[in-house]
Formats: C-alpha cells, sequence, structure tokens
C-alpha cells in the first residue's frame, strides 16, 4: 500500500524537520521544543504502561525526578561531570527503583492501583522535601552540564542550546524506535494481550505478573532518560519533579494525544506544552493567563468527552488507516 | 454410538481425589474423584449450581481447592497458578466467551501458539517471525474452521464463530487435556454440528472433559458420564449405567425420555 508506505514513512519525516529547526534559530522557542521533547519521551514512558500494559500510573513522576535527584547527587559540585557514565547510571538507579516498587504496586489492580502508585511518588517527594539528603525544599543546582568527551577531546559542548536540543531531539527518537520495535515484538504483543484480558492470558499460560514487571522496570528507565534530560536543560532539580502535579500533567498529554499509541503520547506533549505556553500567554489572555490551568482542563474534558482516542484518533479518522485495526499502533 | 468400554485402559493423565470447595458455607463441589485418559471424552452434566463450572475451576487453576489432590501425570498440581497448569498441558475454554476481542482472529491463535514459546527476551524480534508459532496458529484456525476468518477482528463475529475461536486458542496451545465449559452453548444446529465433529476428532490425541447441556451432543460424544447434583457426583459411569441408575433418572434426567435417545 502505497498509503502505509507514507504513514511508516511520517515519523522520519517530523524527526528531519524538527532537527532542521535550530537553523532557523530563536533560543526561546528552541528551548521550549527541547522541554517539549524531553516531555515527548516522559509521555512514551507512561503510554507503555497506560496504553499497552493497561496499568494506569499517577506516580510516574518518581522514576522521572529520581533520575534528575541521581544526576545531582552523583555530580561534584562545580565540576562537570562525565554524560557517559552519568546518563546510564542514572537511568538504573530509575530501572533499580521500578523493579523494586513494582514488586509491591503490581500485586494491586485498577483504582487500588493508582492509589499506591501514587503515594510511592508521594513518599519520594517527602524524603526529598523534608529531609538535608537533596537540599530539602530548595532542591539542588546542577551548575554545569555534563560533557561528552572522547579521551581529551570534547565530542559535543552541551552548553550550547542547539546541541542540547539535538541530543533530546535524538534520544526522542531513538526512545519511540526502540518502543516501537518492542511493541511489534512477542513481549510487546503479550503486553496487549494482557491490557485487553489478563485473566485469559493467564488461561493461555502467561506468567503475566513478570511481563507487567517488566513493563514497570522499562517504563521507569524510560522516564528516567526524560528525567535527566530535564534536570540538565533547567540547571537544577527541586522536590516539585517528583510532585503529583507533575504526574497529572503527564498521565494528560497521554490522554490528550489518544492512550495505546507512540506517536500520541509525542503528538500529547507537543499539546499541552504548546497549549500551557498560549493558555499562560499575558498578551493573548491578560488576567486570565493566570488561570491557565482552567482552560487546560475545559480542553482536557472535551477530548476526553469528544475524542476518547485523543488527537492520534483524531489524525486516524481523517488519514484513514483502515487495514490495521488490531495489534499494532 | 460409540460408546467403546475404557475403564481401566490404562493409567489416567488427569485424576482427581476427594476434591472440595468451598465458598463461605456453601460447598461448590464436594468429595468429586473422576479419571480422565487419553483417547477419552469424560462429560459431566448436572442443573445448573451443580458444580460444573467450579469444578473446572479448579482444575485449570483458576480457584484453589479446599481440599483434595488433583494428580497429573501422578503430581499434585492443586494449588497451582493458572499459568502454570496451562504450561503443563492442561488447556481450557470458558463457558462464557473469552477471547482478545480488539484483535484479528490470527493474533487471538498466534498469542495463544506464542504462550509454548514465549521468544520474551526476543524484543527486537517481530513477533509474526516465527514460522513455528504461525503454523501452530493456522492449524488451530483450521480444525476449528475459522481459517478463512484469520484477518477478522474477533469482536466482529458471530457468537458461534467466537465460540470457535475460543476452541482454537485453546487448542493453539497444544494441550493434552482440555476441558470444554460448553462449547455448544448459544450455537445454531449447523454451528453445533460442526464442534460435536470437531470434538469427536480431538478426543482422539486429547483427554477431554466436556461440560454440556445438550443431551444429544452428550450421548453422541460420551465415553463416560459423570452427573453431579449439589457439587456431588450422584453417578459415574459408561453412557448406559448411567442411563439405567434409578438415582440418575429421579434427580435429575426426569424419567423416560432419556432412555430411548
Amino acid at each position: 500500500m502505497k498509503n502505509s508506505r507514507l504513514v511508516g514513512f511520517l515519523p522520519w519525516l517530523v524527526v528531519g524537520l524538527l532537527a532542521l529547526f535550530p537553523l532557523v534559530e530563536s533560543t526561546f522557542y528552541m528551548q521550549l521544543l527541547t522541554k517539549v521533547l524531553i516531555m515527548a519521551i516522559f509521555a512514551m514512558s507512561l503510554d507503555l504502561l497506560v496504553g499497552y500494559t493497561g496499568l494506569v500510573s499517577f506516580g510516574h513522576a518518581a522514576y522521572f525526578g529520581l533520575a534528575g535527584y541521581a544526576l545531582a547527587l552523583m555530580a561534584p559540585k562545580y565540576e562537570t561531570v562525565s554524560l557517559w557514565w552519568s546518563f546510564p547510571a542514572s537511568i538504573a538507579v530509575c530501572a533499580l527503583f521500578a523493579l523494586i516498587t513494582g514488586m509491591l504496586v503490581l500485586r494491586t489492580r485498577g483504582i487500588y492501583f493508582i492509589m499506591v502508585t501514587l503515594a510511592f511518588a508521594q513518599m519520594l517527594f517527602f524524603i526529598f522535601h523534608d529531609t538535608k539528603l537533596g537540599g530539602g525544599s530548595d532542591g539542588i543546582y546542577i551548575y554545569a552540564k555534563p560533557t561528552m568527551k572522547l579521551g581529551e577531546m570534547e565530542l559535543v559542548n552541551l552548553e550550547k542550546l542547539e546541541n542540547f536540543y539535538w541530543l533530546a531531539l535524538l534520544a526522542m527518537a531513538a526512545t519511540y524506535m526502540l518502543l516501537h520495535r518492542i511493541l511489534g515484538s512477542s513481549f510487546g504483543r503479550a503486553l496487549q494481550g494482557i491490557k485487553v484480558n489478563e485473566h485469559r492470558m493467564r488461561a493461555l499460560g502467561f506468567p503475566v505478573f513478570r511481563y507487567q514487571l517488566a513493563s514497570f522496570t522499562l517504563s521507569g528507565a524510560l522516564a528516567g532518560i526524560a528525567g535527566y534530560l530535564a534536570a540538565v536543560q533547567y540547571g537544577f532539580v527541586n522536590p516539585e519533579i517528583l510532585s503529583w502535579h507533575q504526574s497529572g500533567a503527564v498521565l494528560m498529554m497521554v490522554i490528550l494525544g489518544g492512550m495505546g499509541s507512540l506517536y500520541g503520547a509525542v503528538i500529547g506533549s507537543f499539546a499541552f506544552i504548546l497549549l500551557q505556553e498560549a493558555l499562560s500567554n499575558q498578551a493573548w489572555f491578560g488576567a486570565w493567563a493566570k488561570h491557565w490551568q482552567l482552560g487546560m482542563g475545559i480542553l482536557i474534558m472535551l477530548v476526553a468527552l469528544f475524542l476518547p482516542q485523543g488527537l492520534a484518533g483524531l489524525m486516524q479518522k481523517f488519514g484513514k488507516k483502515p487495514e490495521t485495526e488490531a495489534a499494532d499502533e | 454410538m460409540n460408546n467403546k468400554m475404557t475403564a481401566g485402559a490404562g493409567e489416567p493423565i488427569l485424576r482427581t481425589r476427594g476434591l472440595t470447595k468451598r465458598f463461605g458455607g456453601l460447598v461448590a463441589v464436594s468429595d468429586v474423584s473422576l479419571d480422565l485418559h487419553v483417547g477419552e471424552i469424560h462429560v459431566v452434566i448436572g442443573p445448573n449450581g451443580a458444580g460444573k463450572s467450579t469444578l473446572t475451576n479448579l482444575l485449570s487453576g483458576d480457584l484453589p481447592p479446599t481440599t483434595g489432590e488433583v494428580l497429573f501425570e501422578g503430581r499434585n498440581i492443586a494449588g497451582c497458578s493458572s499459568d502454570q497448569i496451562s504450561r503443563m498441558g492442561i488447556g481450557r475454554s470458558y463457558q462464557k466467551t473469552n477471547i482478545f476481542l480488539p484483535f484479528t482472529v490470527f493474533e487471538n491463535c498466534r498469542l495463544a501458539a506464542q504462550s509454548r514459546t514465549p521468544h520474551a527476551l526476543r524484543v527486537f524480534h517481530r513477533a509474526e517471525g516465527y514460522g513455528e508459532v504461525n503454523r501452530l496458529a493456522q492449524e488451530a484456525m483450521a480444525s476449528a474452521g475459522l481459517d478463512h476468518r484469520a484477518q477478522r477482528v474477533a469482536a466482529t463475529l458471530s457468537h458461534g464463530e467466537q465460540r470457535q475461536l475460543e476452541i482454537a486458542m485453546c487448542l493453539a496451545t497444544q494441550p493434552r487435556v482440555l476441558l470444554l465449559d460448553e462449547p455448544l452453548a448459544g450455537m445454531g444446529p449447523h454451528e453445533s454440528q460442526r464442534m460435536v465433529e470437531l470434538i469427536k476428532m480431538l478426543s482422539a490425541g486429547h483427554a477431554i472433559m466436556l461440560i454440556e447441556h445438550d443431551m444429544d451432543a452428550v450421548f453422541a460424544l460420551a465415553h463416560r458420564l459423570t452427573v453431579m447434583v449439589n457439587g456431588e457426583v450422584l453417578e459415574s459411569g459408561t453412557p448406559d449405567q448411567v442411563r439405567s441408575s434409578p438415582a440418575v433418572q429421579l434427580a435429575y434426567l426426569g424419567g423416560e425420555e432419556l432412555l430411548h435417545d
């Protein structure tokens, strides 16, 4: 089909166009777009759980924030840290934490799962908020961006905005590709089966708990990628990045974009952050700009009511792709 | 009729001893002992609430028994989880259709076949890329008579076809023991006939426990018949023995009608 080849080509086109963005240059929008790309990774990691494994987590900021704190605590205070080890180490910390919490939270289902994941995230929030471990409510500054050196030679200088932008874009594209491959594999199909009918999967002989735990751990590790990059971008971490507002925001991105579709998660993060920018723009909305959450809330409600498949579902309606409505996204 | 005598033909592959399930004060299954042999269809009948489905759930691991043993090839598997029991080679179908509605017929069967060789660690290899798994899925669809529906989404199938898919998924897991919970429920006469033929064919290589209300099908298929009432085994034996049992006639079969069937 010509149509399906076009659809397969589309993500590359989008990544290519995004890669060219720094050439048209504008510091503000490049930073904004960097943030969007990082949140897209975060949203995809959550979509793996919510949209593909059928586990609605309301504490996903725990893994996002933990990666930032891991970096801040591992980095020497006034010196630079190498990205080569601090990046994988932060991700590993998140994966380990997700593995341990996963073993506990996956014993619950439905509303209890939502509450227990929230509880773990709040525990982490208060550990960093109320102890000196991570600088209390003020958090920790990360004065210098991590370095990417080969021997003594500096490969990429992340202090340059466009370099960091490209790194975020690369990470987002890599996460998308990784998840795309995984979801098309036997493992990914089993996850989708568990989402649709957990009971039957068990009756067919699948050890459901192990699959869910693997998915939960992977999801935590991917959230760690986003959290690390976000901490590098902002140059500091504080307990806010672990808060339930953050967990709620990323959940809204997934719902806005459309659960169970990877590009939906990406579209959702674009839509959410750009809407947030627009609605809090004083030039456009004046005194209402302070209350941007109100407008956002109404929009999310409208999407939930009229577009249960999110913005991705809207695109599918217009771009109609009828041949594969099965397991693939 | 093919009421061949199979009593004592080799060791049973699955047997229960004193199997009991209590829900609070209610005894749903009480002290049930029965044997399943390869090559034999063991039909369990009884009025609604007799404990037939609970018995199936005890054998498949969906429910743990309160007391008693389930011996599979001599090993006690009572209390094992349903996924463990499935992997041992005991497959079941459900009375209430229990399939993956948004997936295609092929994907339903492919997932079922995949459970035998999960490939869970090969996360970069496409799920459709395993010849053996695809072959098992194809075979299961073909024997259930669904190969012409392979690319249909399961939710769009007719009720009868969904029942066929239910069996196909069970077959794709290559079980040696089949626990079929009312496979004919809600099927039209033509579809029922097909299903009876299929079950008859499957009995050659499998040990089958069949729960069924359709008496024509019961007597066409049963090598061995067990009648349950109030969680207890009222009578068990060859169809002829059961038919002529005064207790059964009194309690369940309602006198004349089945004697000359």
